[in-house]
């Protein structure tokens, strides 16, 4: 979907998430959705635009996918860290899962304009998650696909192509989005060929601007104490060493003021 | 400032201090200003009820800590913070530098750690009161709420008010969660509490279906938002019958000047915004505007006159 947003659209980089209103006035739906910025873009016809991708699986991303051309919404954004782009054209890896992979191409742009080598590999259960728009292919060097039950591309999980793609284009750099337990076998491979690792997080999220404590994850900082970090401030984008993984539903021990 | 605020006398007191209007924020619902403030001037609301600090750090529950429910939500955090001493160092002179009223809300396991964090902010110089939470639902021992109890809650606050001094104002704040809210108010005005802050959240559970467990890591939840404001008017009204001469802060699903305006009517001398700032960061500014235009539209000159006025 693409919004008119005037100046949000100047600010916003890849990696920024923005917040909706969902429902309309009375709406019993009294949190505001967060969605990553697929792309943005300073001018044209109608200003400043930003692109979302919204799957309609929820309540409120249904409503959203209900409105009509020329309808209006209330956002806030844009919200949140951006994927550090590295000042030397480097080798660079982008690994998207599901629907999550909106950010990775106007990331992929970016990277393409600094000179860098860009290869992509986007994963899903089925061909039919695999969010893959024609214009997001033209600034990759190359495009790996993989897919759960073999629909389309390679039949496994991303981390089953990554160590190979690492080797052959002697990537740097992988940035990565998705789901939590996909970011998380990522983050293994990345330690162990050495390469830098950004990541963007998904945790529920009440507020999108740090007022309401419930988006956070354990991350250690720049001391090595492991706080609980808010994901909508202090992310989405985060350091992928830096993120405790496995901790779903769990304080892990050492957390600063754990009791 | 809008013109319209010298011709309405939009003054409210809690205890020695006065605040230029009856919108505050909810502890727990600006964290300590700073985020907010990128939305708004904070010299423009009453004051920030800052999150609930404790005497050390604390990291919270575990996530998943939210869950939407309808017109309202389930919070589990856990009162996570950084601890008195790094909360002295860092926010409340940020809040002051940017001209912030401040009330600190504090939270304990003991009765001495209410004592300690009341010496702590008694040499804090700026303050205009301090909220005892002493209804923050997201404990792992329910015996540990102390306003469940009448006896317990009346302990906690004599002995805040003993370590405080009579300067600070003290508001408490209670809990919806007991069979009646008006013996607990008695005994902690009893005790010293200058004004009461009225309600914390309700406990409350969601269940994933598809995963067949409480979808909060915590299990169980405070639940606000619009879903609980008539429970809130209803607690307010009690209270404001028992005790008139006690001024409530009232909170609970307050979202439009409409709603300010019912706990205004119900006892409230003011009322703080809290979930409402998750979906609209610039809330308490709507509810502050929107219910003097209520007010006036209703011939009232000052907040004060509508106080109670649903009593009559």
């Amino acid at each position: 979907m693409v919004f008119a947003a005037g100046e949000m659209a100047a600010s916003a980089r890849p990696g920024n998430f923005v917040a909706i209103s969902v429902g309309g006035t009375n709406s019993s739906m009294i949190l505001r959705r967060a969605f990553a910025v697929y792309r943005a873009s300073d001018r044209g016809q109608y200003g400043g635009t930003i692109e979302l991708v919204v799957a309609p699986h929820g309540q409120g991303s249904k409503w959203l996918t209900s409105l009509q051309i020329h309808d209006r919404v209330n956002m806030v954004g844009p919200l949140g860290t951006y994927f550090g782009i590295p000042s030397e054209p480097v080798s660079a890896l982008l690994v998207g899962g599901g629907y999550g992979s909106a950010p990775l191409f106007g990331l992929a742009e970016v990277l393409k304009e600094r000179g860098c080598r860009v290869d992509m590999v986007l994963g899903a259960s089925v061909a039919g998650k695999i969010y893959a728009p024609l214009e997001g292919k033209r600034s990759v060097n190359s495009l790996t696909v993989t897919t759960e039950d073999g629909s389309a591309g390679v039949k496994g999980r991303v981390t089953d192509v990554l160590p190979s793609l690492i080797e052959k284009n002697a990537s740097e750099i992988i940035y990565s989005c998705g789901p939590m337990g996909m970011l998380a076998a990522v983050e293994e491979v990345s330690k162990t060929h050495h390469t830098m690792h950004q990541c963007a997080v998904e945790e529920s999220m009440a507020c999108g601007i740090g007022i309401c404590m419930t988006c956070v994850l354990p991350v250690k900082d720049e001391n090595g104490v492991i706080k609980m970090t808010r994901s909508c401030i202090d992310g989405p984008v985060m350091d992928g060493e830096r993120v405790m993984w496995g901790s779903s539903r769990t304080i892990p021990e050492g957390t600063w003021g754990a009791l | 400032m809008n013109q319209d605020f010298q011709s309405f006398d939009f003054r409210c007191k809690f205890g020695s201090k006065h605040f230029p209007f009856p919108i505050f924020t909810a502890s727990g619902c600006a964290s300590s200003g700073k985020e907010l403030s990128q939305f708004f001037s904070l010299s423009d609301i009453g004051a920030v009820v800052t999150k609930s600090i404790a005497l050390k750090p604390r990291s919270g529950r575990p996530t998943p800590r939210m869950a939407e429910t309808p017109s309202g939500m389930l919070n589990s955090i856990g009162l996570q913070g950084p601890g008195i001493d790094q909360f002295l160092d860092d926010d409340i002179p940020w809040l002051l530098a940017n001209n912030s009223r401040v009330i600190v809300s504090i939270s304990g396991e003991t009765v001495e750690e209410f004592a300690s964090l009341a010496r702590r902010l008694r040499v804090v110089q700026g303050l205009s009161g301090i909220e005892v939470n002493i209804s923050c639902p997201n404990v792992e021992n329910r015996g540990l709420v102390f306003a469940c109890d009448p006896v317990a809650s009346k302990a906690v606050v004599e002995s805040v008010r003993r370590n405080i001094g009579g300067e600070l104002p003290i508001i408490v704040k209670l809990s919806p969660d007991v069979t009646d809210i008006v013996a607990i108010a008695k005994e902690v005005v009893s005790a010293g509490a200058d004004g009461l802050a009225l309600i914390n959240t309700l406990l409350g559970m969601a269940i994933d279906i598809d995963a067949m467990r409480p979808k909060l890591a915590g299990k169980t939840g405070g639940l606000s938002g619009p879903a609980i404001r008539p429970v809130a008017v209803r607690a307010v009204y009690q209270v404001h019958a028992a005790l008139p001469n006690t001024p409530i802060l009232g909170m609970g699903g307050i979202s439009n000047g409409r709603d300010a305006l019912e706990f205004i009517l119900a006892g409230a001398s003011a009322v703080s915004i809290g979930t409402a700032n998750f979906g609209n960061p610039t809330a308490p500014i709507k509810v502050r505007d929107e219910l003097m235009e209520l007010l006036k539209e209703r011939g009232f000159t000052s907040v004060s006159d509508a106080i109670g006025r649903a009593h009559e």
